[in-house]
């Protein structure tokens, strides 16, 4: 038994979250900043990747079989992968999640182009549709439902990752939880705070995108 | 030398892998922690998934729970634990792994019995079975392909997250990564990461041909999907569309 056993090691502990405001707030920017850059370039590559392989019917499989694989690989070996061309940089961090959120985009977007019936493209192109117009106007409004599944899988997927991202000193809240709690003689409060911090904010941003799909698709029933 | 060479030469040196806290000692840690979470897991998982979806309640409770566990990180809850009385036993990341590994399970079971046909147990009871036979002998041969799939999930995401106790205390193959970064040697980092992808690579296909051998009836083989133009199975192929995407789902850890 150490004497730091016997000092009080509150787990919730709203002082400190008073006095140490200041230092959580840069690991919560970091976050949302590690997890919407991650996002967005994971969309910007999946989407087209997701057309190519509804487009050739040869591509579907080799991307789906890699992102499956890809999938499999934990997270802290990913990171380790990239670390030593990457250094420990937030570039490390963000490749490794862009990777991931791809296999969750490409899989939703692929399956929600695949589910546009068939009926309909025909009859938009009976109707003179070409094939730029017909992705804009006809498949991606259809497709926006599970395009939208999967962006929200992927974002609250991103928030809980980057914690990881710890191991190259680029964890956002992790660093909380691991450098700041764990790493100080256990200390309890950052660590519950970190945890409950990450929660939040997958909630947060989980939220903001239903409420984005509900504004794009009035014309879908309301059910989440 | 070259990072590859690096991580050669380390997983070339026997000492590496027989040294006290060499590769086979946390091999050893790694296979323990994760076996033991799965297999609490399952005992847990399968009969409540059993009931919940024989009796076809709380369906919503348990793919809410396979949802809501996405936006935990797996490694907050292990640093929790790892602060608690238990923290520097195994139980630690027992515990830790075990709440990762039942909602996959529950979720798939659940929706592997609701998706029985119904005909299926009307006749199933037409024919005279009590309950328990239904269960046991129509209901559960029919929605094994999905268990199994629950099982694999859940046990590539104990793998996974076993890694991580090694941020924390635990001895598992994460802890190569650790210390190579520690010492700043790449070779040793790059070599951990290796051992710990191939690792997760082979619990996905064992669990996968285990998952095969268990299914009766007409099944798929593992992996055509990968291969294959165009299968009719669960996984892989291009008809994804037809899984509850993002819903039964592992989260990444």
């Amino acid at each position: 038994m150490l004497a730091i056993d016997d000092a009080p090691n509150p787990w919730i502990d709203f002082g400190y979250l008073a006095d140490n405001w200041d230092r959580i707030l840069p690991y919560l920017g970091q976050h949302v900043r590690l997890t919407l850059i991650s996002v967005l370039i994971g969309t910007a590559i999946a989407l087209p990747l997701a057309v190519l392989a509804r487009r050739v019917r040869f591509f579907a499989a080799p991307i789906l079989g890699l992102s499956t694989l890809l999938y499999t690989i934990p997270s802290l070996a990913m990171f380790a992968f990239i670390a030593p061309f990457t250094g420990l940089s937030p570039t490390t961090v963000i490749i490794g999640l862009v990777l991931y959120s791809l296999v969750i985009l490409v899989r939703n977007f692929l399956a929600g182009l695949q589910a546009v019936p068939g009926d309909v493209r025909e009859a938009a192109r009976g109707m003179g549709y070409g094939p730029s117009r017909m992705f804009f106007k006809v498949e991606l409004p259809l497709a926006l439902p599970a395009f939208m599944t999967g962006l929200r899988v992927a974002t609250v997927s991103t928030v809980a990752l980057v914690t990881v991202g710890v191991i190259v000193g680029q964890g956002g809240l992790g660093q909380l939880i691991i450098v700041e709690g764990f790493r100080r003689n256990y200390f309890r409060a950052p660590i519950l705070i970190g945890t409950v911090l990450c929660v939040l904010l997958a909630l947060v941003l989980d939220q903001v995108l239903a409420y984005t799909e509900r504004r794009l698709t009035p014309w879908t029933k309301r059910s989440t | 030398m070259s990072i590859f060479e690096g991580a050669l030469v380390y997983l070339n040196d026997p000492v590496n892998w027989t040294k006290r806290n060499g590769i086979l000692e946390l091999l050893g840690e790694h296979l323990t922690i994760a076996g033991l979470s799965l297999l609490i897991g399952m005992l847990i998982a399968l009969p409540l998934g059993i009931w919940l979806g024989h009796t076809g309640r709380g369906g919503g409770f348990a793919v809410a729970l396979s949802n809501v566990s996405r936006a935990v990180p797996t490694l907050a809850i292990l640093t929790i634990l790892a602060v608690t009385p238990l923290g520097f036993t195994i139980w630690a990341p027992v515990i830790a792994l075990t709440i990762f590994a039942i909602p996959p399970i529950l979720a798939n079971t659940y929706v592997g019995f609701r998706e029985v046909d119904r005909d299926v147990i009307e006749a199933a009871r037409a024919m005279g079975m009590d309950t328990r036979d239904l269960v046991v002998k129509a209901e559960l041969p029919l929605a094994m392909p999905l268990i199994m799939t629950g099982i694999r999930t859940a046990g590539v995401q104990v793998v996974a997250t076993a890694t991580l106790a090694a941020l924390l205390a635990g001895g598992t193959l994460g802890r190569l990564i650790r210390s190579g970064f520690g010492t700043q040697d790449y070779g040793v980092v790059l070599a951990g990461a290796l051992l710990v992808a191939l690792l997760a690579v082979l619990t996905e296909v064992v669990l996968a041909v285990l998952g095969w051998v268990l299914t009766p009836g007409q099944k798929q083989i593992p992996f055509a999907g990968l291969f294959g133009r165009r299968g009719s199975g669960s996984r892989g192929g291009p008809s994804v569309a037809k899984l509850p995407v993002g819903e039964v789902a592992r989260p990444v850890t």
